[in-house]
This record gives C-alpha cells, structure tokens and sequence, in this order.
C-alpha cells in the first residue's frame, strides 16, 4: 500500500499497513543492505563465509556486491538481500514523547521568577578521568548548542560549570556550598562502562549526603546526567532524575529543570 | 603563494602584535620555573624509575628538595651538591634515600656551588647529547628509508594497551598512514607524575610512558624499513608533566607532539601561567630534538563556532607561531593546526573552509600546517559523513596542506573499525589521486568571495589581536576570548608548583637550551608546505 500523507507530513495512522517488511524500491520486496567484515583473506571461500553469515542472519537470497581485502587478514564486504521477516506494526505502541513541553526562553525565567522567586542553581561537572568538557559545555555555556543558547544564558540560572575531571566529593562539597537546585554531570568516555559506574557513584554519594530528602528539589538536589551512551540503563539503575543523550539541546534540559523542580508552574503554551 | 594576495603590511602588523602579546608571557617563563621543568631537568640527566607504588623517583627528588629548600634556585645545585657531599652511586640510589627522608639538602655556596653546577652541567651534556643522537638517527633513517611525500596521511590508535597499538599502529602504516599518533588515556594530562614502564591499561587510550614510547617507535622502525618509508609517531605533550614528556619524547625519538600554547588552560583547566613556563621548556627541547609540533587550534572550532571564531584560529596560530619561534622552533617544526569544522548546511560552507584553508596556508607557508577533519557536525549517517570527509580531504589537497588528519565516517558513533579506517583512506587517497596538483590549478578569483572572507577573517584577527595586546594576553585568556571558556591567570590546576626564580638560579639543562643553537649540526630540512607528489 501507498502511504498517502497528510498536509502536515505525518502519515495517518488508518493508512500505515499493520504487517510491513523493509523497503527497496518496491512493496514488500524486504531488501537490506549491510556492510562487516570477516578476519579471513579474501577470496572465493571468504565470499561464501560472507554469504553464509547473511543467510544465517535471514537474507535469502543474498548477493555480496562489494569484497575488499583490507590486508592478509581481513575482507570488507558489502552484502544486499531479501529478509524473510515479518513486523507486526500495529503491534508496536507509540512510545512516549517528552513528558514536558519544550519553553521559550522567555517563560523559562518567568517561571523561575514566579515559583521560585530567586536564581535556580545548576552546578555541572564531568566527573571521573573523563576530561571531555564538550557535552557539558553545550548545555552550560553561553554559547549553547544547535542555535540555543546554554543555560549561563538565562538570568534567572545562576551556572556553575566545575570543568573537568572532577571528583564526586568535589561536586558534592560545591553542591552543597551553592545550594544546587540541579546537579548536572557529563559523561563522555564509556570505555570499561566508567560512564555507568562513575555516575552511579556520584548519585549514591548524592542519596547518602541528603539522607532525609523527599525527592528532587525537596532536600536533594535534581541529579541529572548526560551522555551519548547512557541509551543501555535507566535512571532507576543509575540512581538519577533524568538521562539526556546525545543531541540534547540547552532549551530541553532549561524546560525539564522547570518541569521537574516547579512542578506548580503551568505551562503557557506548548512548542 | 599570494593568491590571495594578501596585503603585507597587515601580515606584518599581525605578527607584531602576536609578538608584542606574548611577550610579558615570555618574560614571565623567564624568569620562572616549575616542578616538571625541574624533574623533567633530572630526567634528563638520566634519573628514571619508580618506586613500589609507581611514584617516579624524580617526583621525590623534587618534592624533597623543595620541602627542605624551596625551588627558585632549582634542583640542580641541592642534589648535585648532595651527590657530591654524601657520596650516593647516582641519582636514583640518592632519590632513593631522599624518598626515606634520608638525605639533608642545602644551598651550596663558593667552591661547593661551583662544583656542584659543573656536575650538574655535565649530567646535563650527557642528556642533551643524548637528544642529539635520536634526532640524527632520524636524519638517517629518513635519508635511508626514505621521506614519505606530503600531506602525510595521520591516523589514531588508541587502545590503552600498548601491546594491543603497537600490531593496530603498524597495520595503519601498512594501510597508508604516514604518521601514527597513540592517543593519551584520558586522564593523563591532569596527572602531576609520569607513568612508568609499559602500560596496558588506560581509559580512551594509552598512557604516555617512556618505555611504551620506545616499544612504538621500535615496532615503527620495523615497518618503516619494510614498507620503505619513514613512518612518523606523535604523541602530547600537554598536561601538568609537558616538560617530561618532551624529554622522554626527545630521548625515544618521537617525531611529532602535541604541544598547543593555550590548550592545556582552556580544555583541561591548567593553570595558565604554569602552562606558558611549562610550554617554553618543551619547545625548547622540541627545537633540540627536531620534533615537530602540532598545536591545537581545532579544538577551539569545537566549542565555538567556526565561522565566527575564525579569527581566534588565526590568532592563535600566530601566538603559537610567536611563542614557537621564541623557543627555537624552526618554521619547518611548526605544526600549526586548523580544522574543516563549519555547519555544513550553511550555504558557501565549503567556499568559507577554502577560504580559512588557504589564508592559514599562505600566513605561514614553511610551516607544515596539520589540517583537522569535521568531527562537530559528523551525524549517524555515515553516508553523508563519508562525502564530508571527502570535501575536507579536497580542500585540503586544493590548498596545499601538510599533515592531513584522516576522517572517518564514523566519528562521534564509535572509535574508528577497521573497515572505517580502511573506507576512509580510501576516500583520502581517491581525492589526492584525482586532484594531483589541482592546488596549482586553484586561484581564487581576484575580489571574489573566497578572497573576501580570508581578508575579513586577517582583518578580525589584527583587532582582536590589538584588544589582547591592550588587555595582555592572560587576561583575554581570562575572559574566554579562546574557545569561549574563561580561565582567569590564578585558577586552574597546577598553580602551586609555579616557583619565581631567585638570582643564582641553576638550570644546566635549561642554559645548554638557552644559549645553543638548536639546530646547530643538524642538516637542512626539506621545505615544508607544498604538496609534493
């Protein structure tokens, strides 16, 4: 079936076929495209390996378009064909949008103003070795992100940005010596899963420091941490408010900061 | 050269401004030192090692000199007065005894200073002429083996186990690269000690030690000679121990290093002035060694904007070139870097990269410039990541880079497969096959745009140029005129090994840098900057 869309560019949903294979150039024909490569010479024989692995994976028929040795060891290849699945669509629910609405710069402050009648403090820090200061400077700095403006940019966000290769007592002590409303950490490097077990060591610091707090912005501190990797774990297993991943802008984590800690505000309009 | 035609006098005025802003910088590295330009002086003099808990055996000799005597008159005449006085084997058997608390230090004086300097100048001969042998075995290995033709095709390993780099960094060789660089573990730089021995553990790559330098160059040597072309190794010198690690770099050969004025203070919170006291020593020893270095423009271009920072580029490169020079760097040693990093969805983006790309190259022409590719605005789709690749390696081919860093299509998804490396130097090697000497072919038409935006970009660059000569340097610093990152002159890590050197300050390794001609006894090298194919 032809999907036909509407004027606003999203198919409708009675249109969208229930059962759908993927896509080449005509319905149905299920073609893929895929690219790896074998640590064996190339050749006839590695050709067959690379054709063995495609219809082990459910190409059939499968064709090897591209084979290049890379080297004594190695062959790239390149391998287009037709899968023999099927995926139940109607069967997928939609999953959640952001739970918050995305604000304008201008009702961020005039939240803030108004529910909290003072500057909401944000402290940020890469912590462990990691001395990317990239994805924290993105969401903190003036300069800000894909065209928004980072959060020092707002009057009513007192920042502060700690740099790199912080430790967790070192956030912890600035957290409390500031009286953060929001603690943001970057984190960068995944190598060995430091990403993973260095932000579950600054938020188990964070819990056991304010042993008699409610929740977030209630006795404790909104923990929030930011990566590019962060997609295999869920807050509940790191111990924090909020994962943002790669592509985050300023305005979301700015609209977030708003939604989590002035639960009382009511959004004026939605973007 | 002069397709741009670019108007001397302002070329001129830049670079007196560069040199007028660095140099209250340069007074100040002067008459200063440092914990790791004094422990980088004992290396060199031939004291290595590390105790149990790998705690190097020049970091004890340091603190206990310092502990009991302070540092302004440098290590030199304490230990080498100690060395004399109680009759140690050598400095590691005396550093030894320092570690227990074992040894009292004094400030010799009279008879007892004059001997204890010339033992120390002596050690220091041995570790200079040390550094003299490694950079004329190169000059013999690359007569031998054979000098690659530019641009050198640069790529990365960065496993963190040496022992997993040294098969990755020869397989590049074997692929194509021309230079290997073995990224650091990421928390080196903020380190106040050497790592020892060979490592094979580290987080996004490998530390930086002696002995794995050795290893790498060793297994490079093998390869050179099998592929028949000398196949170059970078590594940083950057972070609070940059003066050692120039050293060791010195002593194992290393070709290229890391070695930015600024980057240390704005990316990784170094304090500025142990930075710049830091930074000259290195470059010093840069010069001696015949190392290239390559500094780190780039890095701006990914916190800021590359089109309205274009000029901090350009400035920085001048103050690099400034402080470089001042240091003893030939031009042929100046590896001054830049970066293919403006938002490709902008219209005439790739006109604007040719315009930087040529006025970098026409502002310093011997220099072997290092051009960095896109990483800001590489996405998931690794197919339009690929023909953004292949424009960089264009540009630079069309206006003559030296060192170009080779792009993969997966940057920002995952550290470089083989495959990506194998794709990506294809596309580098298509482009360069394709174009030949196209760099001749390109002349920018007279008053057109590509013309216009480099003169733009000299002209930003004279005036903030102007306004850092008025604030000086450190405060511009201060004020985050650089990768839009504040770091004021007292802030950042490492201030406290920062000491003001007394009148009667001995340095034996630093006086043989000061007062010789670097590059005495050394043959010509080659002009850098034209693509020779």
């Amino acid at each position: 079936m032809i999907q036909r869309e509407t004027t606003t560019g999203v198919p409708e949903a009675t249109d969208l076929p229930s059962i759908i294979r993927p896509y080449g150039d005509t319905t149905g024909d299920a073609m893929v495209q895929l690219s790896f490569t074998l640590p064996v010479p190339a050749g006839k024989r590695a050709e067959l390996a690379a054709l063995g692995l495609a219809r082990q994976m459910g190409l059939d028929p499968a064709s090897v378009v591209h084979a290049k040795a890379m080297g004594p060891h190695f062959t790239f290849f390149i391998v287009y064909g037709k899968v023999n699945h099927l995926i139940d669509y109607a069967g997928i629910e939609v999953p959640e949008g952001r739970e918050y609405p995305l604000l304008p710069a201008k009702e961020i402050e005039l939240a803030i103003r108004t529910v909290l009648n003072r500057r909401l403090v944000v402290v940020g820090a890469c912590i462990g070795t990691d001395a990317h200061t990239v994805g924290i400077d993105a969401i903190l700095n003036v300069k800000g992100f894909a065209g928004e403006k980072g959060l020092e940019y707002h009057r009513e966000i007192q920042v502060v940005n700690m740099g790199a290769q912080v430790t967790v007592e070192e956030l912890l002590e600035r957290a409390k010596a500031e009286n953060a409303d929001a603690v943001l950490v970057s984190q960068v490097v995944t190598q060995k899963n430091a990403h993973i077990h260095n932000t579950k060591q600054m938020a188990a610091a964070f819990h056991a420091a304010y042993p008699t707090a409610v929740g977030p912005g209630m006795g404790r501190p909104l923990l929030i941490a930011g990566g590019p990797r962060f997609d295999t774990v869920t807050e509940t297993e790191l111990g924090v408010d909020r994962i943002f991943g790669k592509g985050t802008t300023p305005g979301e984590v700015a609209s977030y900061l708003v939604h989590a800690l002035l639960p009382s505000w009511t959004p004026q309009e939605e973007s | 050269m002069g397709k741009l035609n670019l108007d001397p006098q302002v070329v001129a005025k830049a670079r007196r401004l560069a040199e007028r802003a660095a140099e209250p910088v340069i007074e100040m590295a002067r008459t200063h030192t440092t914990v790791s330009v004094e422990r980088a002086q004992l290396r060199l003099a031939g004291l290595s090692g590390a105790d149990a808990d790998g705690r190097p055996w020049v970091n004890h000799l340091v603190d206990a000199v310092r502990d009991q005597v302070g540092l302004e008159h440098g290590v030199a005449l304490p230990v080498w007065d100690a060395l004399r006085r109680e009759s140690y084997a050598d400095l590691s058997a005396l550093a030894q005894a320092a570690a227990l608390g074992a040894v009292t230090f004094r400030l010799p004086s009279g008879d007892d200073a004059a001997a204890a300097t010339a033992h120390a100048r002596a050690a220091a001969r041995e570790g200079i002429t040390r550094i003299d042998r490694r950079r004329a075995e190169r000059d013999q290995l690359l007569t031998e083996v054979g000098d690659p033709p530019k641009p050198w095709v640069y790529l990365i390993v960065a496993t963190g186990d040496i022992y997993e780099d040294i098969p990755q960094a020869q397989a590049a060789a074997r692929e194509g690269a021309d230079v290997v660089a073995v990224i650091r573990s990421t928390g080196q730089s903020l380190l106040d000690f050497v790592p020892e021995g060979a490592t094979r553990e580290g987080y996004a790559g490998t530390y930086a030690t002696q002995e794995n330098f050795r290893l790498m160059r060793a297994a490079l040597d093998d390869v050179s000679k099998e592929l028949g072309r000398y196949v170059r190794l970078t590594n940083y010198a950057s972070g609070l121990c940059m003066p050692e690690i120039a050293t060791l770099a010195g002593l194992e050969r290393l070709d290229m290093m890391l070695n930015d004025c600024m980057y240390g203070i704005i990316f990784r919170d170094i304090n500025p002035r142990r930075t710049f006291i830091d930074q000259r020593f290195s470059r010093q020893v840069h010069a001696r060694a015949g190392i290239v270095i390559n500094t780190g423009e780039d890095n701006y271009l990914t916190t800021a904007d590359a089109v309205d920072a274009a000029h901090t580029v350009v400035v920085s490169q001048l103050l690099n070139e400034r402080f470089g020079r001042e240091a003893g760097l030939a031009d042929s040693q100046l590896g001054l870097g830049h970066a293919f990093e403006i938002n490709p969805a902008l219209p005439d983006s790739f006109r604007l990269e040719l315009a930087h790309a040529q006025l970098v190259r026409e502002l310093f022409p011997d220099a072997p410039l290092k051009y960095m590719p896109p990483t800001k605005h590489m996405t998931g789709n690794v197919f339009a990541g690929y023909l953004l690749d292949a424009f960089f390696n264009l540009a630079g081919v069309m206006t003559g880079q030296s060192i170009i860093l080779i792009g993969m299509m997966t940057e920002g998804i995952h550290t470089p497969w083989l495959s990506d490396r194998d794709l990506a130097l294809e596309n580098v090697r298509y482009v360069r096959d394709a174009c030949g000497a196209l760099a001749e072919d390109f002349v920018p038409r007279p008053d057109g745009f590509v013309v216009q935006r480099a003169e733009q970009v000299l002209s930003e660059s004279v005036d903030l140029l102007e306004r850092i000569c008025d604030d000086t340097l450190l405060q511009a610093i201060a004020d985050g005129t650089f990768g839009v990152t504040r770091r004021p002159a007292d802030g950042g890590k490492g201030l406290d090994g920062v000491v003001e050197r007394a009148d009667g300050y001995v340095g034996p390794a630093l006086d043989i840098l000061e007062t010789e001609d670097p590059h005495a006894g050394h043959r010509p090298q080659t002009p850098a900057g034209s693509v020779q194919r």
